[in-house]
């Protein structure tokens, strides 16, 4: 393989070579720089007179005497089940002093879309333990369901406790945790690694770490790396495996970075045009395939910068995930963890995890009651800050009291409390007593007969603390 | 001849540029090794600038460029029906069977089963004088559809030559002044079909779906524009639409869109049945199914993909209802390919021509007479639109909303309580409503018209007491308006709100919609009646024989059940005093 010493011009994190020999778009590349540093980068842009290539680790100490060696191929990804347990780079190098990972292949990490056809619907359960998200947003296997946060809110503790107790009833499989950092803090992924340590998780985990000092480039690598391990875990090893991407808006920042160093058109407040189609050749590298017994559920995290769910970011992300699950300012400021606002949270994919079989009969009906009179209490609130309290009516009064004590009973819950869903379901049916039936009229009449009134949930709240042991 | 070999000069992403060859706009050509389809979208001097519809990872300057010399054209013939494609007429399932699981590229797959064997049935005979566009045979494509097998364009002439028979569509099945015809035609996609005539609608398209039949009616031959932000529920309502509309034929294009969703509706439309026929709905449905991760280039296409197959049924004389979801998806496929040409661009980074391309596409909606054949045809079109963080003064929604006569309003407020489907009835409007009119107050009840815009007075007026009761209480109003408020609610939860997924309400028959409506509109009756008597309005409220309407919806039965509760309400409103 040749080595060229031709580099013409060198711009942020590109590198432009000159006069090569016909070079692949897409191509892996190696860069020898004069002091014995080896860096990688990327063709984005080649032809006959000049190729355009992104320097993974940065452009620094880059002169003209720098050797560039075309590899011929795109990045790949050495894959193995050895990989479980370990901390990798950003760009996939083991960096926890452990032994040195011996590859059973090398997959292409940009990943083929699934056709269509050949996917399978995901219908199974997962219950997280988390009553706004199993109850009310509901996540299945295969699922990509995001985490819309803003900075400051608790989005890594409801990660974890997800990845702690995720489980599909009924299964004793458990899930391998993929957990790919883009541009967090170090403290952050201490805060990560520490508690997959002290919980035993790592074991069954592959960590994947682009800190937020490490090169912008290399984060654009990084969600693909993680999800090539979780194909690979999940299509050839037929295991389910539960990937988190945090923080997605890192990863953005860095795509508007290297279009603006590529001198692009921009889009929308400076994010390229093709963002949309990035994300979606990420996100929808979740599901399942006909035939295969794995799967991938998706997990990203973003914050919404200024809390602003209409930024293109969040937007864009909406527009491919199956739902979110949206943690608002406000119940944090009331400390109420976790602070998840289910009126825009949403699974699209919830009508299909749940019902008699799955969850049980009333499961449906119960979230839409919830959602129903939360929405009215809390415009209620708005009212009474206007006219006060004595001014509602009785019917008014109980919905303003429901909300409250909706937020209090139903969404609070300890960081290591793992709800059942019947204990969830539970909890909805208590809070149901104050009202009388027939207000609740998204139930049917034969579900209130069983469910209405009926007082289970000392019992069912011991059965969660046995299941926690 | 013409040189149709060239190489590659440039690849950045899926635009490329070939030199060395003669090519002409929109020409489809073969880049590399692999032969990656790609069309010719610019011509620079020597430089022929392509779009390639597939991965261009690892194409290398100086790779060979073929031009086809043809532009992108989708092959129309019995089989397209049951179908699914991507958005360049590849069958999904042939290309799981030559690549597995994932899609890759380089693979060429027909559009139509070139082996099978259809049963032609000749309707026209030997000498008689045909014209493109007539039809001259049948096969029966599905338990349901007959396809018509047209005279194609360039072909005039007297018919020498006509057999009936197995055939498959290579077969030659009649020759018109010497030329041959077979079951199919290629066409070129981003040309509209031509037509004999167009005519103007006046038929509704049914839909089932009581807020759209009711409030803000399509007509069949009419464009209709769903826009919402994500989770407002535009997906299940086109998806609502794609299985009860009472068009013949339904194209249905997944333009950028979920992979799970397309699977979903891959997996659930076989077993959905027609409540018409009682056949499986699949037996009218092309599915075109373009993800967000499949090729931008092919995203673009597959609406033209969707259109052309729909012209075709069209031209048999069939109703076609086309759903497109989303149109937003293949307006940022133009921007993406328009950025990379470094095009100037418009508003928000799209491309200037935008509006030409949506206003295009609309365009080819419409009732007609077609060329061959007396029955009228029409295309209706319903796209989505998903404006970026729901805000509807967005290019993709003004333009749109520039050429579509319907507009169904989705509102994330109203989803968030579970207000499904999630139509603001305020802001939504069809501008059909007059030339449907005489449809309805023939075909259902002659004071249909007055009911609907006796609904549409409540719901406005709840609307501005609304305001009141949120700064003074409800308490506060007249009795009268009180009432008001009452019905307004009825309206909503018992005739605008409908579940997509119970069995029985997920369909409602234009009577059962009427019928309803009736019920609550007695109840209003009802209740002034009352009023005047001096009855007190919070007993009115209380009465609960009006709640049985909402029952109404999950059974089948529902004309007995709505003239007891008629009954019922008579009697109980009339005891009190």
């Amino acid at each position: 393989m040749k080595e060229y010493k031709t580099i013409t011009r060198v711009a942020g994190p590109l590198v432009f070579v000159g006069k090569t020999e016909p070079v692949g778009y897409g191509e892996l590349v190696k860069i020898n720089l004069p002091d014995g540093e080896v860096k990688k980068g990327q063709v984005l842009d080649t032809s006959e007179d000049m190729v355009v290539v992104q320097v993974f680790e940065g452009t620094a100490g880059i002169d003209k005497k720098t050797r560039v060696k075309f590899l011929g191929e795109n990045i790949k990804l050495p894959v193995s089940k050895d990989m479980m347990g370990r901390i990798l780079s950003g760009a996939g190098e083991p960096i926890d002093d452990g032994p040195e990972i011996i590859p059973e292949k090398r997959m292409d990490i940009l990943g083929a879309a699934i056709n269509p056809y050949t996917r399978q619907s995901p219908a199974d359960f997962i219950q997280t333990g988390v009553s706004t998200i199993d109850a009310t947003n509901t996540l299945v296997r295969g699922q990509k369901l995001p985490v819309f946060s803003g900075s400051g809110l608790p989005h890594n503790e409801i990660a974890l406790q997800i990845a702690r107790q995720a489980t599909v009833p009924g299964q004793k499989q458990n899930f391998v945790v993929i957990f790919a950092a883009m541009g967090i803090t170090n403290e952050e992924a201490q805060y990560f690694i520490s508690d997959f340590e002290k919980t035993g998780a790592l074991e069954r985990s592959v960590v994947f770490l682009n800190l937020a000092d490490d090169p912008a480039v290399e984060r654009l690598v990084t969600p693909r790396m993680a999800l090539t391990a979780a194909e690979y875990l999940a299509y050839e090893h037929d295991m389910h495996v539960l990937v988190i991407l945090t923080d997605l808006t890192n990863y953005c920042e860095s795509l508007r970075e290297i279009g603006a160093a590529r001198e692009e058109v921009p889009g929308r407040r400076g994010y390229p045009g093709y963002m949309y189609t990035d994300l979606a050749m990420i996100y929808e590298r979740a599901g399942m395939i006909k035939g295969r017994k794995g799967s991938i559920t998706q997990i990203p995290i973003l914050t919404m910068p200024g809390d602003d769910i209409t930024h293109p970011i969040p937007d864009l992300t909406g527009y491919i995930t199956e739902g979110q699950i949206v943690l608002s300012r406000e119940l944090h400021r009331k400390n109420i963890y976790p602070p998840v606002d289910i009126l825009p949270s949403l699974s699209r994919l919830m009508n299909a995890g749940i019902g008699p079989d799955k969850t049980r009969d009333d499961h449906k009906q119960v979230s839409d009651q919830l959602y129903a009179n939360y929405a009215e209490g809390r415009d209620l609130r708005g009212l009474v800050a206007i006219v006060g309290e004595e001014a509602l009516s009785d019917r008014d009064k109980r919905l303003l009291h429901f909300a409250d004590a909706f937020e209090k009973e139903f969404v609070t819950q300890d960081r290591t409390e793992n709800r059942t869903i019947f204990g969830t379901l539970q909890i909805g049916w208590d809070l149901f007593k104050d009202i009388p039936a027939r207000e609740l009229t998204r139930i049917s009449p034969e579900l209130k007969d069983k469910y209405y009134g009926k007082n289970k949930s000392n019992e069912s709240k011991k059965d969660d603390k046995n299941k926690k042991k | 001849m013409a040189k149709n070999k060239g190489k590659l000069q440039r690849i950045a992403g899926p635009v490329v540029v070939a030199v060395g060859f003669e090519a002409r706009m929109y020409d489809v050509v073969r880049v590399g090794k692999e032969k990656l389809m790609g069309e010719v979208i610019q011509l620079d001097g020597e430089k022929v600038i392509i779009q390639v519809y597939e991965d261009t990872s690892g194409l290398r300057p100086g790779e060979v460029v073929i031009n086809t010399g043809e532009p992108l054209s989708v092959e129309l013939g019995p089989g397209m029906l049951t179908s699914i494609y991507d958005g360049i007429q590849r069958p999904l399932p042939v290309l799981a069977d030559q690549m597995g699981d994932y899609i890759f590229r380089g693979v060429d797959a027909p559009g139509l089963d070139h082996k099978k064997k259809w049963e032609f049935k000749a309707t026209a005979k030997k000498g008689d004088k045909v014209k493109p566009g007539d039809i001259i045979g049948e096969v029966q494509e599905t338990q349901t559809v007959k396809h018509k097998v047209m005279v194609p364009q360039g072909s005039e002439g007297k018919i020498s030559e006509i057999k009936s028979g197995n055939f498959t569509i290579d077969d030659v099945i009649a020759k018109v002044d010497k030329k041959e015809v077979k079951m199919y035609q290629r066409w070129p996609v981003r040309t509209p079909r031509p037509v004999l005539k167009k005519l103007s609608p006046k038929m509704p398209l049914i839909t089932g779906q009581r807020i759209f039949d009711v409030l803000f009616p399509l007509a069949k031959g009419g464009v209709a524009a769903i826009p919402g932000p994500f989770g407002a529920g535009k997906t299940v309502s086109q998806q609502q639409l794609a299985k009860w509309s009472d068009a013949d034929i339904i194209v249905y294009i997944g333009c950028g869109e979920r992979g799970n969703e397309m699977t979903e509706v891959l997996t659930e439309f076989p077993h959905l049945l027609d409540p018409k026929t009682g056949k499986a709905l699949m037996n009218r449905t092309v599915l075109i199914a373009n993800t967000s991760n499949m090729p931008v280039a092919a995203r673009e296409a597959s609406v033209y993909t969707g259109i052309a197959i729909a012209e075709y049924y069209r031209d048999m004389g069939y109703s076609v209802a086309l759903m497109a979801d989303s149109t937003s998806r293949w307006a940022e496929a133009m921007r993406e390919i328009s950025s990379r040409l470094e095009e100037m661009p418009g508003e928000e980074g799209y491309p200037a021509y935008l509006s030409t391309r949506l206003a295009e596409f609309y365009e080819r909606a419409g009732r007609v007479t077609p060329l061959g054949t007396k029955q009228e045809g029409s295309i209706t079109i319903i796209g989505a639109v998903s404006p970026p963080g729901g805000d509807f003064s967005e290019p993709v929604t003004q333009n749109t909303l520039r050429v579509t006569k319907t507009f169904w309003a989705l509102d994330a407020k109203l989803a968030q309580r579970r207000h499904f489907p999630s139509i603001n009835w305020l802001t939504s409007y069809s501008l059909y409503q007059d030339v449907l009119e005489p449809w309805f107050n023939s075909n259902v009840a002659s004071d249909w018209r007055t009911l609907v815009n006796e609904m549409m007075g409540i719901l406005q007026e709840e609307e501005k007491l609304m305001e009141i009761v949120q700064l003074v209480g409800s308490d506060a109003l007249p009795d009268k308006q009180q009432v008001t408020l009452e019905t307004a609610r009825l309206i909503r939860e018992f005739l605008l709100q409908q579940n997509a997924f119970h069995d029985v309400d997920t369909f409602c028959d234009l009577k059962k919609s009427y019928m309803i409506m009736k019920t609550i509109m007695h109840f209003d009756k009802l209740a002034h009646d009352a009023l005047s008597k001096g009855v007190s309005v919070a007993r009115i409220i209380e009465t609960e024989s009006k709640e049985k309407i909402g029952e109404v919806k999950f059974i089948k039965d529902y004309e007995k059940k709505l003239t007891t509760t008629q009954k019922e309400m008579e009697s109980e409103i009339g005891k009190l005093e």
